[in-house]
């Protein structure tokens, strides 16, 4: 079974870029799809009926999506080997800019809008760190001098990343990220391991607490005045 | 670069699934091209497939090779070594920079090192456009026709390529005339979506697209040379009323018509006379 971990800012294209990646396939390719969100996905409805394949969608609810998508991707592997399918596509909520969902044994994929500001890169860093592939969406929207612009941008923040530009609703360029996937090796034995550390989210705002300030709070906290979060715990 | 360089249109399919009325367009430095046809037709589609230097990979089905093969993929990939710049029809520029971080990123992705072409950028921009563009606007907060002109001039003095691609840069707001001059400068291959029958018309050839395809290629032969003259004197006719509007003047019927009259009587017969070259 191949992995694909997909994520990428809400609307920067990644359904999308997952259309045309199913589109394109090798033959004898068998896709399935787990959409993570976080109150609201229609995506799963939306390729069972356009291409017929197996999917799933979870709601992560009060929990960081990433999180939530990283507890379930074993499970979701199983399900998709018990449907033989041998391509599972993941698409993250695209909510935490700061969680990557990537895993070892996977192909990530990042999915950016050209459009998204010249800084936009610097804000969402980790998740484009860690990615194998930058995919540049809207680039029909851009000029060409604005778009080499962005790619620039991409770079000064990841100089080595394979960055894929493409209109796509049409699809153009995405050659390359295809050759990427059909080279992408399968999971095989080893222990799948998320690649990077996700930031901690847990304290007590996250079971509901509404109080404001951190003399009000356990678990991870922070006052103002101090460079680091700490751990206030009984 | 610019030596010896010869792009290859390979002919692929239009909206109906037709085959496109051309087996192969060569483009070397020098040539100029325009591309013409009605909205939707697929101009900026052919564009875009040179741009991307398309290996069938689009809906159209087209290949592009230069010097007869398939490009190396950084020509596709890598600003830096990519010989094709395009003038979109943007008139908008969303980054968040000013002027000169755009122009120094854009140098730096095309032309790693020559952060000397800031200025020739923007002066040459400045010639293209009345409304002066610093170097410290937002490049958000330009005019269509201050962003035009830095595109063009950007893609001339930073691009700098074999091939220029300009998608109808005739209702921009800028001096179509000294841009014209520019391009013409630099034995550049220059491909052009247009409206403007005189720009049309004076391309060494002319691309008719229809549903999507490439309809014909259309080689003058000087038949319409005569026209083209005309054209001229119409088109500084209208050049000159521009300008004297823009002074605040008024026109009497009697100034308006006046010489004008012969020259479109000529014009008409002319374009009849082409109608009808076109049917047969
Ligand atoms: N013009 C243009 N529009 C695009 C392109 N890619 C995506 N879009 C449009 O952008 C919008 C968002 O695309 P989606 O694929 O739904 O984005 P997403 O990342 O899956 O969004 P969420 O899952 O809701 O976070 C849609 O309206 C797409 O049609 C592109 O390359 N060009
Ligand atoms: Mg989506
Ligand atoms: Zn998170
Ligand atoms: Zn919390």
């Amino acid at each position: 079974m191949k992995l694909l971990i997909i994520a990428g800012p809400p609307s920067g294209g990644k359904t999308v870029v997952i259309r045309q990646i199913i589109k394109n396939l090798p033959e004898g390719s068998l896709p399935a799809f787990l959409k993570i969100d976080v109150v609201h996905a229609t995506e799963d409805e939306e390729l069972a009926e356009e291409f017929g394949i197996p999917v799933k969608k979870v709601y992560s609810g009060d929990v960081c999506p990433d999180h939530m998508g990283i507890l379930v991707l074993d499970d979701a592997l199983h399900w998709a080997e018990s449907l033989s399918r041998n391509i599972l596509i993941i698409e993250s909520a695209g909510l935490c800019l700061r969680c990557t969902p990537y895993t070892t044994h996977s192909l990530g994929i990042a999915v950016v809008s050209s459009i998204s500001g010249t800084n936009s890169p610097f804000k969402m860093a980790p998740l484009l760190a860690l990615a194998d592939v930058a995919v540049v969406t809207k680039t029909d929207l851009v000029s060409q001098a604005e778009k080499e612009v962005f790619r620039e941008s991409i770079r000064k923040v990841v100089p080595d990343i394979d960055i894929v530009e493409t209109n796509a609703i049409q699809g153009t360029g995405l050659r390359y990220l295809m050759r990427r996937i059909v080279n992408q090796p399968e999971i095989g034995q080893d222990p799948i391991m998320l690649r990077g550390s996700p930031p901690l989210g847990v304290c007590t705002i996250c079971i509901g607490k509404k109080e404001i300030g951190w003399k009000n709070h356990f678990g991870v906290i922070r006052p103002l005045d101090m460079p680091e979060p700490l751990y206030r715990g009984d | 670069m610019t030596q010896q360089f010869t792009l290859t249109i390979e002919s692929g399919r239009n909206r109906l699934g037709e085959q496109e009325g051309f087996d192969r367009i060569e483009i070397r430095p020098g040539d100029t091209l325009s591309i013409v046809g009605p909205t939707g037709s697929g101009k900026s589609a052919l564009i875009n497939d040179i741009e991307n230097l398309a290996q069938g990979d689009t809906i159209t089905g087209r290949r592009i090779l230069i010097n007869g093969e398939e490009p190396p993929e950084a020509f596709v990939r890598e600003p830096a070594f990519k010989p094709i710049s395009l003038i979109t029809q943007n008139t908008r520029c969303l980054a968040d920079l000013s002027v000169e971080e755009f122009l120094l990123m854009h140098i730096r992705a095309r032309r790693p090192g020559r952060d000397d072409l800031l200025d020739e950028t923007i002066n040459l921009a400045n010639t293209f456009t009345g409304e002066e563009i610093s170097l410290k606007s937002r490049m958000s907060g330009l005019s269509g026709g201050q962003t035009r002109s830095l595109m063009i001039a950007d893609a001339l003095v930073i691009g700098d390529t074999p091939i220029l691609l300009l998608d109808e840069i005739e209702n921009a707001g800028i001096f179509k005339d000294r841009v014209i001059q520019s391009l013409q400068r630099g034995n550049k291959a220059v491909i052009l979506v247009t409206h403007d029958p005189y720009l049309a018309l004076t391309a060494g050839r002319r691309i008719v697209m229809r549903y999507g395809g490439v309809s014909s290629v259309i080689e003058p032969t000087g038949q319409e040379q005569d026209l083209i003259e005309d054209l001229a004197v119409v088109e500084d006719r209208l050049h000159l009323i521009r300008e004297q509007l823009r002074l605040g003047a008024s026109f009497s019927s009697d100034s308006s018509s006046g010489s004008s009259s012969g020259s479109s009587e000529v014009l008409i017969a002319a374009v009849e006379q082409g109608f009808q070259l076109n049917r047969v």
